[in-house]
């Protein structure tokens, strides 16, 4: 490592503001980018998770009586798109690939910050434009899907600006997706192999190859759905001899793959998580990364799953039912892994742990609801039902936003220097994990008994279960109070935490917390076993630490 | 596109500083790019070629697109290529006027292509919205119209950027160049697929 | 064994009233027995070890350092990959008896010769009459389905009635041709498990044959527009003498009255 160019890098970073304002800033680091992506994308989920509960509020009573029927479809599509694009995509991806990123590739920063700075900065006024629509103009009532030709016959204003900010953040998307391709393929410290990297990476990195060959697909798609909407082309309107179908193919050949763009990371963020906090290797790393790379190939190619009912012609039905059904088989080797890696370890039970357990709990079942959903003559009664939409609750918050909070837990030390309160920690974990099966877990009962989703008003029989799943919405909203409290409260009088409160191995936790501006005073330590944990490891371990100490400037 | 500002000094050094085996990521983003902006257009083919499979027009409102033109079309943009890749060839080798004369060639030739793109929009039979093919016809060939668009202002860019003196793109500041050079080959070798699919199918 | 017992006995289903609907069930307890095993034991796994392997207070030392295992890899790769061929081999073989590999025809080819069955039928579930054991010798009964922003619309060629109910007599085999005349709708009857999109422009198929009397909800399914939880309509099944009943009634041509 050369350090010449080290001052000379310093003086540029010293034009920007210090403090709490370069959170506000056009910053070039990827700390100060990761947790602009943090909290932006926590605002918006407050948003979402307010849309959320007017939605539980309307379905507590059989009739549409809380909002106009218009309103709850523009409530709906809000929500929808909020929490996936707002929220989930840019906090797993941005927030804790920016910030993570680089130290485990051991570089000092992303591959090219200012593209890394505008791609975050795609996304506020992107999501204010999305969110005011619907004060200004009615927001888009089509749903996130945005079928035609619902969405050419919907008021024309407010699905353009769905579009145009969808638009924007999957720019924003490309653009980060290819930043970290480049980050992990080209940045690693020299001598470190691809094969020593930490989990997170192998994850970013089949997230981005997805993210990079998917989401153009959806770009293209609804660039020629505003055509139909505003220049009066036909591709989508069969009115005017289009084909209604091509657009659902087009979609979910981005939509599909964007759930595991949701979902890939938070299996990396829990695949740092469990070592850490059991004291053990992880197990299976290079099984694991064969399983991401195999979730990253067959995620391609299995976008039809959502299409069961739209006249697809059998032998695609029945090629789609197989291709996705095999997706549990690399998915569940990650799990048995994860689980083998709490065997025998030496497990603390806190928040961060219990979060990333009740990941594994719920995505669970979301999984096997969904090798459910993708038998066709399964799917065939309970598509577009609430069925559907339990399966994918349980995954989005069973699974990622439950790895969201623990990965929170887990580098809230590292972010400030303090660290969180555990009880607190423990009553959120508590609350959010009853109120989130109460919540969920009936719906699976709705969708199998008749109760189609994105309907404002339904039969007076579903009346009871509907109310208990409101109830356990409030709960869940309830929940984010004494996180809230927490977070804030911690920042200012948490417990101290030190550089390394979790005795990580990891390279982030091989330097201050928080970290200088240049990740490392010195060079970047290298890190060939990033879960060297363990008993008989112990002595291996001191030596690796040490001679990382020792690392002289021009190794 | 911001990756491939041409005068990110500090970018440079940065990574220089990092990982001496690897002196510049940029063209690597670039790559990624392309794949991406190659994405979107295999949507496009995608698109263009069910609902040709599946919405067959009615056999009076079919129409024949004359090929000379966009023949002429395809020789153009091959061309432009291979005099983009003398102007390459002549940089590294320091001759910078030969450089700049290539370089201008090739812009002449994208903005012929331009022209002549045009000019067959004007004299097709078909508008924007008379049926599902002319309306996949005008975004293909509309989308790809701006990417040629785009690849012409840069190599204008370059062209001027590397009149010397003064001029920042020489043999040790190749990267604009590259860049610019490895878009317009992906340009093409779209026009190619898109000529292929659109015309000869 | 606790899955396969909850999988074998707890229902969660709608009445069956479809020839189909028995064998979708049948799917339904597989899929549910699997599916609550694998979660039980997973679940029975995480909590062991929360509690087996937590740390007690005072401990200081580090886990084993175990990396991994490639028997119990391999293990546990295979297992899940015949459980998911079986799922897939055995959904195939319901999807099959329920019609939906039978190749699609609207009608009875001998009594309907129209127009309908020459344009293009872009999917569906075909005629399960003959896999379910119910007789195929019954011609089937042709609707034309027409939906609308907010409302279906049931067309019988053979007495040329339209009917916002949807009448049918139990035991004979039904083949609606469906098409929508502005945005997507979905035909859903829970009791007769069975969905398919509407979709405008591109005629859909839906082949069912119903087994129960009784009324039961005709369910919109996809989202089309701000009154789409209101668009439902009634399915009617019937005896075939009160069918032939409301047949006459409504009937335009008489010489089909019998
Ligand atoms: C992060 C998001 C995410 C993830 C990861 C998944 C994962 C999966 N999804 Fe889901 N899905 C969604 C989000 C997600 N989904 C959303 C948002 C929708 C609705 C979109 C809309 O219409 O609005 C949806 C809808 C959806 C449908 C369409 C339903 C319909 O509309 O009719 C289908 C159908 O096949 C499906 C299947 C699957 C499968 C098979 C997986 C698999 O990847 C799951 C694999 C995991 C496991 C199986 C568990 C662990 C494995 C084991 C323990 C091994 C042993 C298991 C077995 C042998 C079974 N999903
Ligand atoms: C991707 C992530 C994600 C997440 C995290 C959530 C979270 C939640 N969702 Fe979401 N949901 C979707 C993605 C997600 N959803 C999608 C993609 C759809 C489909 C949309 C479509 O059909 O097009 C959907 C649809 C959907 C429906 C179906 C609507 C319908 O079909 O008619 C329902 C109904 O219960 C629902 C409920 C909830 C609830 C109760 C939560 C809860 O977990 C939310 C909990 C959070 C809170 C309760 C926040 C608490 C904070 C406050 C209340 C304070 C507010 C303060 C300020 C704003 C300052 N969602
Ligand atoms: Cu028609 Cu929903
Ligand atoms: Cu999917």
């Amino acid at each position: 490592m050369s350090f010449s160019n080290l001052s000379l890098e310093k003086q540029s970073y010293k034009l920007q503001p210090s403090g709490w304002l370069r959170y506000l800033s056009f910053s070039l680091d990827h700390k100060v980018i990761g947790l602009q992506y943090l909290i932006c994308g926590f605002i918006f989920y407050l948003i979402g998770g307010a849309l959320a509960s007017a939605i539980r509020i309307e379905l507590t009573s059989p009739i549409s009586d809380f909002m106009p029927r218009e309103v709850y479809n523009q409530v709906l599509t809000l929500h929808g798109t909020v929490m996936i694009f707002l929220w989930i995509v840019p906090v797993v991806n941005g927030a804790f690939g920016n910030y993570l990123i680089p130290f485990y590739v051991g570089a000092r920063d992303m591959a090219f910050p200012r593209l890394n700075a505008v791609a975050f900065w795609l996304i506020p006024p992107a999501g204010l434009m999305l969110i005011s629509s619907y004060f200004i103009t009615g927001a888009a009532e089509s749903g996130w899907t945005a079928y035609p030709p619902l969405s050419i016959t919907t008021p024309a204003a407010g699905q353009i600006i769905w579009i145009l900010s969808v638009l924007l953040l999957g720019g924003s998307s490309i653009f980060g997706g290819i930043n970290f391709i480049a980050t992990i393929l080209k940045l690693r410290r020299p001598g470190l192999k691809l094969m020593q990297l930490p989990m997170y990476c192998w994850a970013m990195l089949g997230t981005s190859i997805l993210v990079v060959l998917s989401t153009p697909v959806l770009a293209g798609t609804l660039i020629l759905l505003s055509f139909d909407i505003i220049a009066n082309t036909g591709f989508f309107n069969p009115a005017l001899g289009g084909n209604v179908i091509v657009y659902q193919h087009l979609f979910w050949f981005y939509s599909h793959p964007a759930v595991y763009i949701m979902v890939l990371p938070a299996f990396g963020l829990v695949s740092e998580i469990l070592p850490i906090h059991c004291r053990k290797p992880l197990f299976g790393y290079s099984t694991m990364v064969y399983s991401i790379m195999a979730i990253v190939v067959l995620g391609l190619v299995v976008w039809a799953h959502h299409m069961f009912t739209s006249g697809t012609p059998p032998w695609m039905r029945l090629f789609f039912t197989i291709a996705t059904s095999f997706i549990a088989v690399p998915t569940g080797i990650k799990f048995f892994n994860w689980v083998a890696t709490l065997w025998g370890g030496k497990i603390s039970l806190n928040s961060a742990v219990l979060f990333s357990c009740g990941f594994i709990v719920n995505f669970v079942l979301g999984g096997i609801t969904g090798v459910a959903l993708a038998q066709v003559p399964f799917d065939i009664h309970v598509h577009d039902t609430y069925f559907v939409v339990a399966h994918f609750h349980y995954i989005v918050y069973g699974g990622s936003v439950f790895v969201i909070f623990s990965a929170i837990y887990h580098w809230y030390p590292k972010f400030t220097g303090r660290l969180m309160n555990e009880n607190l920690g423990r009553i959120h974990f508590l609350l959010t994990f009853i109120g989130f099966n109460l919540c969920f877990a009936p719906q699976h009962w709705l969708g199998l008994n008749g109760m189609p989703r994105r309907v404002a008003e339904y039969d007076p029989q579903f009346a009871f279960v509907n109310q208990l799943s409101s109830a356990g919405a409030l709960l869940m909203a309830v929940s984010t109070l004494p996180f809230l409290w927490n977070a804030i409260r911690s920042l200012f009088n948490g417990q101290i935490a030190g550089d390394n409160p979790w005795n990580g191995l990891t390279p982030e936790w091989l330097t201050s917390s928080p970290p200088p501006v240049e990740n490392w005073i010195g060079p970047a330590p290298l890190v060939k076993e990033p879960y060297a944990y363990g008993v008989n490891k112990k002595n291996q371990n001191l030596d690796l630490n040490e001679s990382n100490e020792s690392t002289s400037p021009n190794q | 596109m911001t990756t491939i500002a041409p005068n990110d000094k500090k970018i440079d050094e940065e990574i220089s500083s990092e990982a001496e085996d690897h002196q510049d990521h940029r063209l690597f983003g670039l790559l990624a790019f392309l794949v991406a902006d190659g994405m979107t257009f295999a949507g496009f083919f995608a698109a263009y070629l069910t609902f040709k499979a599946v919405n067959p027009l009615p056999s009076d409102a079919l129409y024949e697109l004359e090929l000379p033109l966009p023949t002429l079309n395809t020789v153009l943009l091959l061309v432009s290529s291979a005099t983009f890749h003398r102007a390459g060839q002549a940089l590294r080798r320091n001759e910078s006027k030969s450089c700049q004369n290539w370089l201008i060639t090739t812009a002449i030739l994208g903005l012929a292509f331009l022209a002549s793109q045009m000019f067959e929009y004007f004299t097709l039979p078909f508008g924007l919205t008379d049926n599902l093919y002319a309306s996949t016809f005008y975004a293909l060939t509309g989308f790809h119209g701006l990417h040629v668009t785009l690849g012409t202002l840069m190599i204008l860019i370059v062209w001027w950027q590397a009149r010397s003196p003064g001029g920042r793109i020489t043999s040790q500041n190749l990267f604009p160049l590259e860049a610019t050079e490895l878009y317009w080959h992906f340009v093409d070798g779209i026009w190619v697929i898109l000529f292929i699919i659109l015309y000869l199918l | 064994m606790g899955g396969l017992w909850i999988g074998q006995n707890v229902n969660l289903l709608p009445i069956e009233a479809s020839a189909n609907a028995p064998v979708y069930d049948e799917l339904f307890r597989v899929l549910f027995s699997i599916g609550t095993i694998l979660f039980i034991g997973i679940l029975g796994l995480v909590i062991y070890s929360l509690i087996r392997f937590r740390r007690k207070p005072g401990q200081l030392s580090d886990g084993i350092a175990l990396e991994g295992n490639l028997p119990l890899e391999i293990f546990w790769t295979a297992v899940p990959a015949v459980v998911v061929l079986f799922i897939g081999i055995y959904s195939y073989d319901i999807y099959d008896r329920m019609g939906g590999m039978t190749p699609l025809a609207h009608g009875d080819m001998h009594t309907h010769n129209s127009a309908t069955t020459e344009s293009k039928i872009w999917g569906g579930i075909g005629n399960a009459s003959e896999k379910t054991g119910y007789e195929s010798s019954i011609a089937s009964l042709p609707i034309e389905v027409t939906a609308m922003q907010f409302a279906f619309l049931f067309h019988y060629p053979e007495g040329d009635i339209i009917s916002g109910e949807l009448h049918v007599p139990v035991g004979r085999p039904v083949s609606m041709r469906m098409e929508s005349n502005d945005v997507i709708h979905a035909f859903w009857v829970p009791e007769f498990r069975l969905k398919q999109d509407v979709i405008p422009g591109q005629p859909t198929i839906l082949n069912f044959t119903p087994t129960k009397p009784g009324r039961y909800p005709v369910i919109c399914a996809e989202l089309c527009g701000p009154y789409h939880g209101g668009m439902r309509s009634t399915v009617v099944v019937e005896d075939p003498n009160e069918y032939q009943t409301w047949f006459n009634k409504n009937a335009k041509d008489e010489t089909l009255k019998t």
